[in-house]
């Protein structure tokens, strides 16, 4: 009975979200026609997935090689280095293009190589978050080769070659598909980039068009067809990554030591040598330089102070939201055989990817702003936008979970009869501690990472760390900014550390 | 045959120091604890573990320095023995050369190894549509068309039932005699060791502790470690 009403609530909640975010769009986007639009919509579509496809290409190119030189080599700082390419990843989007313009932007030490503004500057960003990432994820599938392959390999005399065609490549060649499809996605929905490294309507994706319209322009018809589009596009790139998901799931690594005997020679070496650099080029300057021009320009005056309390209340409020919704949901999914609703859950849990923020806040901002005061209620529209889009998030490490509690518990707590608060607290809680400390760290990451939510429903008195340096960038106050940036990316690698180490000592137990 | 003089090797905290003769045509099983350095002792033989002290040499020739395809060994493991994704003749093949270029003679010495052990009607299958125990007998094949006059079968057989497991072992004794093979067969059930092995090494805490005629080892009158493990 609780369980059905919470149930209820729970999607509920999410449906009443996204059926807001969507109705309007439709009603107004299809009442415009659309048809009769210039060729702004359609160059905005080009740009947006152009960018992606190179972001896409580029990153998958130069990460292939690398993660093959990687998985081959041992060498001193390999750990650190690996440790160095989560980085990015953890870096919320406007601390790293703050590192990239101070590496890559006119006063900076590479100034001048190039103008990284545009479609070069995005290009650029895309690859220094998703190179990394798609090295970790092939590293991974490489090594869970086992480690007898290795041993056949050369007892056979197998070439470098022969080890790439018979081992290396097809155990990659499966999961290429998932991995750029993944960062495709990614690079689609991307905003923070765009809105500060794209210029003008020939460097625009749909995501920050739409907030120029609707923030800038003040004009939410363009903003709806926008958004209606957007929400086309990744639906069905959702629909084509879904097909590859199951690919890219993160394989265990062999429990046996894999030693190689490939790749002996000089040539080979240097290659992979040159390889390595060559990410470390990408990777490390912009990170660098964050660290170093950070730390003597952290000033605590009051706008920073305030933008700190600001952005931890809405990270932890968005971050408790995520949690209840996720567990809600985790619970009755887990129960679920192969159902209807099981897969309405799973599609709930996931609807961020589908709409991104800024379609949500289209729909929302069209129907709201007539009847209300938006930026009265901006702070909740803010939580609940970012709790949405730590959904998938917070359902990753608690939904296998709750599904495993579910399979071992259910039965003895119904035999027992424990149910209800009794069970949570002698059961549920302690058995999901630390997926549910996990989820909850990731979701308060993603809302304190978040530039897209505040920059649509943000104003004068509602300014999160990200918003605070987007606005010191844009008054060039860039020595402000590079303090601004460390804070929010010392916040962040605290809670990711601890979301690591409380990852890790999960597996084990 | 083989032989292992004072050879020493580290794992994590295991220190092993291994002494073993084996003369040419011998089965010999290998049994003991797990974690007790049996596999390491093959690894050593296969040349994919260095020992850091000590000297290997395989029919008179010092194995130090020499890298694992130019030992005259062939090793087959518990698992992953063949590439999935390629079909069983392939996986055969590769046995004879890594670039697949066999000429006539070759493709015949791999056809009649696939004969030799029951798989000529599986050529064209992959190695996942295959049960464990055929699978087991792709390896057997490419040991065939390899040709080396050792054999080490590192647990091949543990995930097989009973009647499957002895069908095996008389197949590897069949080529054993045929060929005239130096067999050194780990296993984790010591009657595979009794069925096929006529002299058995007793694995304890990285030492060989006793190496005995099968007959001996299975007395009662066996030294008392060997009875404690059998129990």
């Amino acid at each position: 009975m609780f369980r059905s009403l919470t149930l209820a609530i729970a999607l509920g909640f999410i449906l009443g979200a996204v059926a807001l975010g969507f109705l309007p769009l439709l009603w107004l986007g299809l009442g415009q026609g659309g048809f009769h639009f210039d060729d702004y919509l359609p160059r905005v579509v080009g740009f947006t997935l152009k960018q992606a496809f190179l972001s896409t290409l580029l990153s998958v190119a130069i990460a292939f090689p690398v993660a093959l030189a990687l998985a081959r080599r041992r060498f001193f700082g390999r750990e650190a280095l690996l440790k160095i390419f989560s980085v990015p990843l953890a870096l919320p989007a406007i601390v790293a293009i703050l590192g990239i313009v101070g590496v890559y932007g006119n006063s900076g030490p590479f100034g001048g190589l190039f103008s990284i503004y545009g479609l070069t500057g995005i290009l650029l960003a895309h690859v220094f978050f998703n190179m990394p990432l798609a090295v970790r994820l092939m590293l991974t599938r490489l090594e869970a080769i086992p480690a007898e392959n290795f041993r056949l390999a050369a007892q056979l005399n197998f070439s470098t070659g022969q080890v790439f065609r018979f081992i290396e490549w097809p155990q990659l060649s499966s999961a290429i598909t998932g991995i750029s499809s993944l960062i495709f996605l990614l690079c689609t929905a991307s905003f923070a980039v765009v809105l500060i490294l794209g210029g003008g309507p020939q460097a625009t994706t749909l995501e920050v068009a739409i907030y120029q319209s609707l923030r800038l322009d003040f004009d939410p018809a363009r903003a709806s067809i926008l958004a209606l589009a957007q929400l086309v596009t990744c639906g069905l790139l959702v629909l084509v990554a879904g097909q590859f998901a199951r690919e890219i799931q993160v394989v265990p690594p062999t429990l046996a030591k894999i030693r190689r005997w490939d790749g002996k020679s000089r040539l080979s070496k240097t290659m992979d040598g040159l390889l390595i650099a060559i990410a470390v080029v990408i990777v490390v300057p912009p990170i660098l330089s964050v660290a170093l021009s950070g730390i003597g320009n952290i000033r605590p005056d009051a706008s920073l102070l305030r933008a700190t309390a600001t952005s931890l209340l809405i990270g932890l409020a968005s971050a408790s939201l995520s949690i209840a919704l996720g567990w809600v949901l985790a619970e009755t999914a887990a129960r679920q055989p192969r159902s209807i609703l099981k897969s309405a859950i799973t599609l709930a849990c996931l609807a961020s990817l589908i709409m991104p923020p800024a379609v949500l806040a289209t729909g929302w901002f069209v129907t709201l702003s007539p009847i209300a005061d938006m930026s009265r209620y901006a702070i909740f529209l803010v939580i609940i936008l970012n709790a949405l889009m730590a959904l998938p998030f917070v359902w990753s490490p608690l939904y296998p979970a709750i599904t495993d509690s579910v399979q071992r518990h259910d039965r003895l707590c119904s035999s027992l009869g424990l149910s209800g608060f009794a069970r949570l607290k002698l059961i549920d809680l302690p058995v999901l501690r630390k997926p549910l400390g996990l989820a909850f760290l990731m979701a308060v990451i993603v809302s304190l990472g978040d530039l897209s939510a505040i920059m649509l429903f943000g104003s004068d008195t509602l300014v999160t760390l990200p918003a605070l340096i987007f606005r010191q960038m844009g008054n060039y106050r860039m020595n402000d900014a590079a303090g601004t940036a460390l804070v929010l990316a010392a916040f962040c690698f605290a809670l990711i550390t601890l979301a690591q180490r409380w990852s890790q000592s999960h597996d084990q137990a | 045959m083989i032989k292992l003089e004072n050879v020493g090797f580290r794992y994590e905290d295991m220190v092993m120091n291994f002494d073993l003769q084996v003369a040419v045509g011998e089965l010999v099983g290998i049994i003991g604890p797990s974690g007790a350095g049996k596999s390491t002792l093959l690894s050593l033989i296969a040349g994919f573990d260095l020992p850091v002290s000590g000297r290997i040499s395989i029919a008179g020739a010092d194995m130090e320095g020499v890298a694992p395809d130019q030992r005259p060994v062939s090793m087959i493991f518990q698992d992953h023995n063949s590439f999935a994704h390629l079909d069983v003749w392939t996986n055969v093949a590769l046995g004879i050369s890594a670039d697949l270029k066999l000429d006539p003679p070759q493709r015949k010495r791999v056809d009649e190894a696939l004969a030799r052990v029951g798989l000529s009607d599986f050529k064209a299958r992959k190695s996942t549509e295959l049960s464990g125990g055929e699978r087991q007998r792709i390896a057997i094949a490419r040991a065939l068309v390899r040709d080396k006059p050792v054999l080490l079968l590192d647990e091949p057989f543990t995930a097989l039932g009973p009647a499957l497991r002895r069908d095996m072992l008389d197949l590897v004794r069949e080529i054993q005699k045929e060929r005239k093979l130096t067999v050194l067969m780990v296993t984790h059930q010591p009657e595979d060791a009794k069925y096929a092995a006529s002299r058995i090494a007793f694995v304890q805490i990285g030492r060989i502790a006793h190496v005995l005629p099968t007959k001996q080892f299975f007395a009662a009158s066996a030294p008392a470690d060997i009875g404690d493990y059998l129990k």
